[in-house]
């Protein structure tokens, strides 16, 4: 069964503070889509896509997603639908 | 003017004692949340950690509540737990990601105390009385934590708020999953003691057998019972249940980081064949002492206790063990250790079916010990860089990228994956 957790490629920002920003990231569609702005950094467990990791919430087109940071250094999002 | 402060000291700390706010914090089928947050497809289905489904042997290590509903146990045999419950998926083991869970717990743990005493890999006790002024009373510290496992992590807890260590347990346990209860001094009367005294801490099936043909059935009848009545028929235990029964505990929540989380680092394992040589066990010896003495050397500990354990093909078990001159994370020396254990105690009655290696008794790395005058340090040094060599190529390239000679002589028997089979042993309630 495709699951609802997608790893996806991301192009992130380290400032010099060691801050990491994410910046753009690869959908499964091959686009790929500008991050605009990160509202919130937090650990989250996602219930959805089944994992748990750093959680930014990107305004991707004007609308939130959230975007997992997990502790295995790689990235995932979660896949819309029920 | 020394002597008015000392008694003015042990005034201050006898009111804080008094005074005090323990949580203890249980995560609820620990194992099989974490698996559950892992697998959403299986949301809402019974679930259950143990073995290797696929092989005949293993054990159900943790069920979650939809299969607890069924009559699923800890301890369970597979196919028994499927009897019971058809529907249930089996999964194996990921013991390392329980334990990155654990790791993450205790952080969250850690805004609200230093004084975090694990017991096992998924139960804690939190002291909180000194956060009391900032954080709020202990009822909203753990409604706080439990929101925080919920939405961090993805678990739920139960935690019981109480002025000791023992009612704090009562209270984690009185209601699951996902609630919180407290037993403070004013409640535990009528709370706790209500409660069939099996469920206190340290009652086991024996004492419990003991205490019912006693007449004691609840927790309230052991904390009215004489307690020389209790002395004299369990001994010293008599008199530290009657105080637990009481409220009368006040052994303090050790502080983070002063012991190893874990008493004892272990695996076994059930061979696909019976072993029915010395080469045969010594084979199942080395690969079980590799993946202790690997383990050992990942959390920076050595053992000073090598332990055995071995089951025939007719069920019969026993252990033995031995303390060694020098605590130790060396496979050679665990390896020989538990093999010199075994020629020593068994004449090959019978075939054996199981075998266990065992280091106990753990040290961290800085321990330090004397030297020993006839030990040669030289060669110590050397198999502890070929170790560390061995667990750098392992990393690198994989398990079975490099491997012992001894490996070869059977492929099939050395092929167990002893790090499928681990074993976490919480330290005991009392001083270790």
């Amino acid at each position: 069964m495709e699951g609802y957790k997608v790893y996806v490629d991301v192009t992130a920002e380290f400032s010099a503070e060691g801050v990491l920003t994410p910046k753009s990231f690869r959908w499964t569609d091959g686009n790929v889509y500008e991050i605009q702005r990160v509202k919130d950094v937090r650990r989250a467990a996602s219930l959805k896509a089944g994992g748990v990791g750093m959680r930014y919430t990107c305004v991707v087109n004007g609308r939130d997603s959230y975007l997992y940071y997990e502790d295995n250094n790689m990235w995932f999002m979660e896949r819309a639908g029920a | 003017m020394i002597l008015e402060v000392v008694p003015y000291k042990i005034a201050e700390e006898e009111t804080r004692m008094a005074g005090r706010v323990i949580l203890h914090s249980d995560c609820n089928c620990f194992y099989a949340s974490v698996e559950h947050l892992h697998r959403p497809e299986l949301e809402g289905k019974p679930l259950a950690v143990g073995g290797d489904p696929e092989s005949r042997h293993g054990i159900v290590l943790t069920a979650d509540y939809i299969a607890k509903r069924y009559g699923v146990k800890t301890g369970m045999a597979l196919w028994e737990a499927k009897q019971l419950c058809p529907e249930i998926t089996f999964v194996s083991p990921r013991m390392d990601l329980y334990l990155r869970f654990s790791r993450m717990a205790h952080e969250i743990y850690a805004d609200y105390t230093d004084l975090q005493e694990p017991y096992g890999i998924d139960e804690s006790w939190l002291d909180v009385t000194d956060s009391a002024s900032i954080k709020g009373d202990g009822y909203s510290i753990a409604r706080e934590i439990s929101n925080r496992m919920k939405s961090e992590l993805g678990i739920t807890v139960s935690i019981g708020v109480s002025f000791n260590k023992i009612f704090a347990k009562l209270g984690s346990d009185y209601k699951k999953p996902d609630a919180i209860t407290t037993m403070y001094e004013s409640e535990f009367r009528t709370k706790a003691w209500n409660l069939p005294v099996g469920d206190l801490l340290y009652v086991g099936r024996s004492t419990k057998r003991k205490l019912e043909n006693l007449g004691i059935h609840t927790i309230g009848q052991l904390a009215q019972t004489d307690e020389a009545i209790l002395i004299s028929m369990l001994g010293k235990m008599g008199s530290v249940l009657w105080a637990f029964a009481n409220g009368f505990d006040d052994s303090p929540v050790r502080k983070e980081n002063t012991h190893a989380p874990i008493k004892s680092v272990g695996n076994s394992t059930t061979t696909h064949r019976d072993l029915v040589n010395d080469e045969d066990v010594k084979i199942i010896i080395y690969v079980l002492a590799e993946s202790v003495a690997a383990r050992l050397r990942e959390n920076g500990f050595r053992c000073r206790v090598v332990e055995i354990s071995i089951r025939d093909n007719e069920l019969y078990s026993f252990t033995r063990q031995r303390k060694i001159a020098n605590a130790t994370n060396i496979t050679e020396e665990i390896a020989a250790e538990g093999f010199r254990l075994f020629k020593e105690n068994y004449d090959w009655r019978k075939p054996i079916r199981s075998v266990g290696v065992r280091g106990a008794d753990l040290v961290n790395d800085n321990y330090w010990e004397q030297m020993d005058l006839f030990c040669d340090f030289k060669l110590r040094d050397k198999l502890m860089k070929m170790d560390a060599t061995v667990d750098d190529i392992r990393r690198r390239f994989g398990f079975y990228s490099i491997q012992r000679g001894i490996m070869y002589q059977d492929r099939i028997l050395s092929a167990v994956n002893a790090k499928d089979d681990h074993t976490v042993h919480p330290h005991g309630y009392f001083n270790q």
